[in-house]
C-alpha cells in the first residue's frame, strides 16, 4: 500500500526499518529532517539506537567508523560542506572496510554560499573508496538505503555506501511510496555481523602503519572489490525483486527507451525523472529518444553504458557537478567507456546544468535533444544568462 | 615480569622515550577490559606498524584529531550492546592531538558525557613530524617553528591551561601526571576508571630526542620538572581542585640545564627569571610547597 511521505521522512523511516545501532549526524540544509526524524523515533522507543549529537561532521564521521568497528550498524547523514568537512574520515571509513551507510542529501558547494541542489558534493568525493548510488525518485530513494546495507556489508564486499538524494527535490519532495514491511527488510537484511571487531575478547589492531611494503596492496584490494561490487549489486537487486517486487534490473544503470534511440541522454539522480518526460513527449512525435540513467556512479559500470549506448549515434552527458578546468565528471567517465571501441556514439556532447539550485526545465531538456542534432560540445553549460556575465573590471 | 604484557616490548620507541612507558603504565592500570583509539602520533606509529603491533588490547588508530571522537562512538556501541558496564574506554593522544587538532572532538566528547578517559601524553612539542611548538610547548622553547635567532628566545607563549579548560566542562574527574611517578599515574588512572562519565588525565612525557637530554635522564627530567613546579601535579573533581602533589621546589634552572631545548635561556638571567616565576605562580596557585619539617 502507498502512503504519501516526505523524502527526508522515507529515509528516516526505512533506516529505522533497518535497525542500526548507532547513529551520529550534525545538523545541515538539507539534511536536517532526516535526523530529526531518526532522534524522534529513538525519543519515542520506535528505535532502539544510541543517537550521538556531536559538535561537527568530523566528529559524526568519527563517531560511526569508532561504533561500526565495534561490529554493530551505523548510520549517518550529511550534505555539502558536511561532506568535505567529513571527507577525511570517509577515506578512512573506506581504507578500513568498514560498512557504513551514509545518506548525502546533494547540495551546492561554497562559494558563493548556496543550499540548493547539485551533485558537485559528493562527486568531488568520487575517489574515497566509498559505493556510490544515486536516486531518481524516493521509492528508489528507500530502496536503495535498503540495498546498500545488504551491498556494504556483504562479507566479499565490506565497503561504505553513500546514498545520494537531491537536496530539496527529494529530500523535501512529497511522493506517495511503498514502505517496505519490517518482516520483510529482516528477511531481506540479517543483523549484521561483522568479520573482525574492536572486543577485549579477541584484541585486534585496527588503524595500523601501513609502509610503502604493504600500502598499495591495501589500496589494489579496494579497487579489485568494487569489480565484485558490478557483479554483487545485480544479484542483491534481483533478490530484491524476489522480496518486493521492484524490479532495477542490475541497479547500475537503467536504459529508457534507449534500444532503438538515436538520441541519449545520460544523467544521473532527480533529474532523470524530467528527462523521462520529454522523452515521452518526443516519442510521441516520432523522435527516436531516450535516457541512460546512471545508478552507480561508483563503481562505473564502464562496460554496461558501451552495451547500452554503443548502437546511439548521439549521446549527451549531463552532468549536476563541474570539475573546474576539466571535462564535466561523468562525461570524462562516458567518453573514457568508450576510448579505443570501435562500435561507439559518433557524437558524446556533454552539458553542465543546474548548478546551485538552477532549474533544470522541460525546455533545458529539449534544448539539449535540440543540441544533440548538430556538432559535438563540451561541457556546454545549459541556461547560462548571458546578461549575469558581461561585467567587466576597468583599469 | 608478566608473560603476556597488554603493552608489549619490542617496538620501535626511542631508547628513553617518556610516552612508551607511561602509555604501558596506562594500559597495565586499566586492565585487559579496555578498548583504546588513538591518535595519530608518535605512540601510533611506534607501536604499530603493520604487521607487528605492541597492543594487547582492541586498539583502533582513526586519524589525528578525532580519537575523542572515535572512542565517542565506541562507547556508544558498546552500550548499544550492552557491554559498556564491563569494558573501559581510553582515548588517548599527544599533545598536539589533543590540545591543538583534537580540541573540539575532545571538547565535544566532555560535554556529552561519555564514559571515557582521555590521556593526553603531554611531550610539549609535534615530535613525530620533527619538534614543532604546539599549544602545550612551554615558554622559552627551542622548536623547529619557535626556533632561537636574535630576534627570538623560543616558544613566546605559556603552555596553554588545557587541565582547566578540561575541569571547566564540570566534568567528574581530571588529573595532571608524570612519567617519573609510576604508582601516582596509575593510582589515578585506576581512580578515573572507576568514576562513570568523562575523564581526562595529562601525563608530563619527556622526548629525549625533542628536548635534547641523555636518554638515561628521562626519569630525572621528568622528576625535576614536577619538583620545580613547572608541572603541578594536581587532580579536579567536578571542576573543583582537590588534589596535589607537594614538593620541597628547587630552581627551575636544574631542570632547564640537563635540557638543550633551554640552552639559550641558562646565559639569560631575565629570561630564567620569567620561567622561575611561572613556577612560583604555579606553587602559589596550586598550594604545592610542602610546609618546613618541624627540626627534630
Amino acid at each position: 500500500m502507498k502512503q504519501f511521505f516526505e523524502g527526508s521522512h522515507a529515509v528516516a523511516e526505512i533506516v529505522r526499518l533497518c535497525k542500526p545501532g548507532v547513529i551520529s549526524a550534525y545538523p545541515i540544509t538539507p539534511q536536517t529532517h532526516i535526523v530529526e526524524d531518526l532522534a524522534q523515533m529513538v525519543a519515542d522507543g520506535k528505535l532502539d539506537a544510541q543517537c550521538v549529537n556531536v559538535e561537527s561532521e568530523h566528529s559524526a564521521a568519527s563517531v560511526v567508523l569508532g561504533s561500526e568497528a565495534c561490529g554493530v550498524r551505523s548510520y549517518t547523514a550529511t550534505s555539502s560542506q558536511g561532506l568535505f568537512y567529513m571527507s577525511e574520515v570517509i577515506f578512512n571509513i573506506a581504507g578500513m572496510r568498514l560498512p557504513i551507510v551514509l545518506t548525502c542529501a546533494n547540495r551546492a558547494i561554497s562559494a558563493p554560499i548556496n543550499i540548493w541542489n547539485d551533485q558537485q558534493d559528493s562527486i568531488s568525493l568520487r575517489d574515497a573508496g566509498w559505493i556510490q548510488l544515486y536516486a531518481e525518485n524516493n521509492q528508489e530513494t528507500v530502496d536503495l538505503h535498503l540495498m546498500a546495507y545488504r551491498l556494504a556489508e556483504d562479507k566479499s564486499i565490506m565497503l561504505p555506501v553513500m546514498v545520494c538524494m537531491d537536496g530539496f527535490i527529494l529530500t523535501h519532495g512529497m511522493e506517495a511510496l511503498d514502505m517496505p514491511e519490517q518482516a520483510l527488510v529482516d528477511k531481506f537484511l540479517p543483523p549484521y555481523k561483522a568479520l573482525y571487531k574492536l572486543d577485549t575478547a579477541e584484541p585486534l589492531t585496527f588503524g595500523a602503519l601501513a609502509g610503502p611494503d604493504y600500502y598499495l596492496e591495501a589500496r589494489y584490494a579496494i579497487q579489485d572489490t568494487f569489480k565484485d561490487v558490478l557483479a554483487m549489486l545485480p544479484k542483491i537487486s534481483e533478490e530484491f525483486r524476489g522480496v518486493f517486487g521492484r524490479d532495477y534490473k542490475d541497479c547500475l544503470v537503467e536504459e529508457y527507451f534507449t534500444k532503438d534511440a538515436e538520441r541519449v541522454i545520460v544523467a544521473m539522480g532527480s533529474v532523470c525523472g524530467t528527462i523521462k518526460e520529454v522523452v515521452d513527449e518526443l516519442r510521441k512525435k516520432g523522435k527516436k529518444v531516450g535516457l541512460l540513467k546512471v545508478i552507480s556512479y561508483r563503481p562505473f559500470p564502464y562496460a554496461r553504458v558501451c552495451e547500452a549506448l554503443k548502437n546511439v549515434a548521439k549521446v549527451a552527458v549531463l552532468d549536476k557537478s563541474v570539475s573546474l578546468g576539466a571535462y564535466a565528471p561523468i562525461a570524462t567517465d562516458v567518453k573514457a567507456a568508450f576510448c579505443g571501441k570501435k562500435k561507439a556514439p559518433k557524437i558524446i556532447s556533454s552539458f553542465v546544468a543546474g548548478l546551485g539550485g538552477r532549474d533544470i526545465t522541460l525546455e533545458s531538456i529539449r534544448d539539449i535533444f535540440r543540441k544533440l542534432t548538430v556538432r559535438e560540445v563540451n561541457g556546454e553549460f545549459i541556461d547560462l544568462k548571458p546578461e549575469l556575465l558581461k561585467e567587466k573590471y576597468e583599469d | 615480569m608478566k608473560t603476556n604484557p597488554l603493552f608489549k616490548p619490542g617496538h620501535t620507541a626511542c631508547a628513553g622515550c617518556g610516552q612508551a612507558i607511561a602509555a604501558r603504565l596506562v594500559i597495565e592500570a586499566a586492565g585487559p577490559n579496555t578498548i583504546v583509539a588513538n591518535s595519530t602520533g608518535c605512540l601510533e606509529v611506534f607501536t604499530t606498524a603493520y604487521p607487528e603491533t605492541a597492543w594487547n588490547v582492541p586498539w583502533i588508530h582513526s586519524l589525528f584529531e578525532n580519537s575523542a571522537a572515535v572512542a565517542s562512538g565506541i562507547e556508544a556501541a558498546l552500550k548499544y550492546q550492552g557491554k559498556k558496564d564491563t569494558t573501559n574506554v581510553i582515548a588517548q593522544g599527544g599533545d598536539g592531538g589533543t590540545a591543538d587538532i583534537g580540541l573540539q572532538a575532545l571538547s565535544g566528547m566532555l560535554e556529552r558525557g561519555h564514559d571515557i578517559l582521555y590521556v593526553c601524553y603531554d611531550n610539549e612539542s609535534y615530535m613525530n613530524t620533527g619538534i614543532q611548538r604546539s599549544g602545550l610547548t612551554p615558554f622559552g622553547m627551542n622548536t623547529t617553528t619557535t626556533p632561537v635567532g636574535s630576534l627570538s628566545m623560543g616558544n613566546p607563549n605559556p603552555k596553554k591551561p588545557l587541565p582547566e579548560i578540561c575541569a571547566a566542562h564540570g566534568i567528574p574527574y581530571v588529573a595532571t601526571a608524570s612519567a617519573a611517578y609510576f604508582q601516582d599515574l596509575q593510582r589515578k588512572v585506576k581512580k578515573a576508571l572507576s568514576i562513570k562519565g568523562p575523564k581526562y588525565i595529562q601525563v608530563h612525557v619527556p622526548c629525549p630526542l625533542g628536548w635534547r637530554h641523555e636518554s638515561n635522564l628521562t626519569l630525572d627530567v621528568a622528576r625535576l620538572a614536577v619538583d620545580t613546579g613547572l608541572y603541578p601535579l594536581v587532580e579536579y573533581e567536578s571542576g573543583v581542585l582537590s588534589g596535589r602533589r607537594q614538593i620541597v621546589p628547587k630552581p627551575v634552572e636544574e631542570y632547564l640545564k640537563v635540557q638543550a631545548r633551554f640552552k639559550h635561556l641558562l646565559k639569560n638571567p631575565d629570561e630564567i627569571k620569567k620561567i622561575q616565576e611561572i613556577a612560583d605562580n604555579n606553587i602559589k596557585k596550586y598550594g604545592l610547597k610542602v610546609e618546613a619539617a618541624p627540626q627534630a
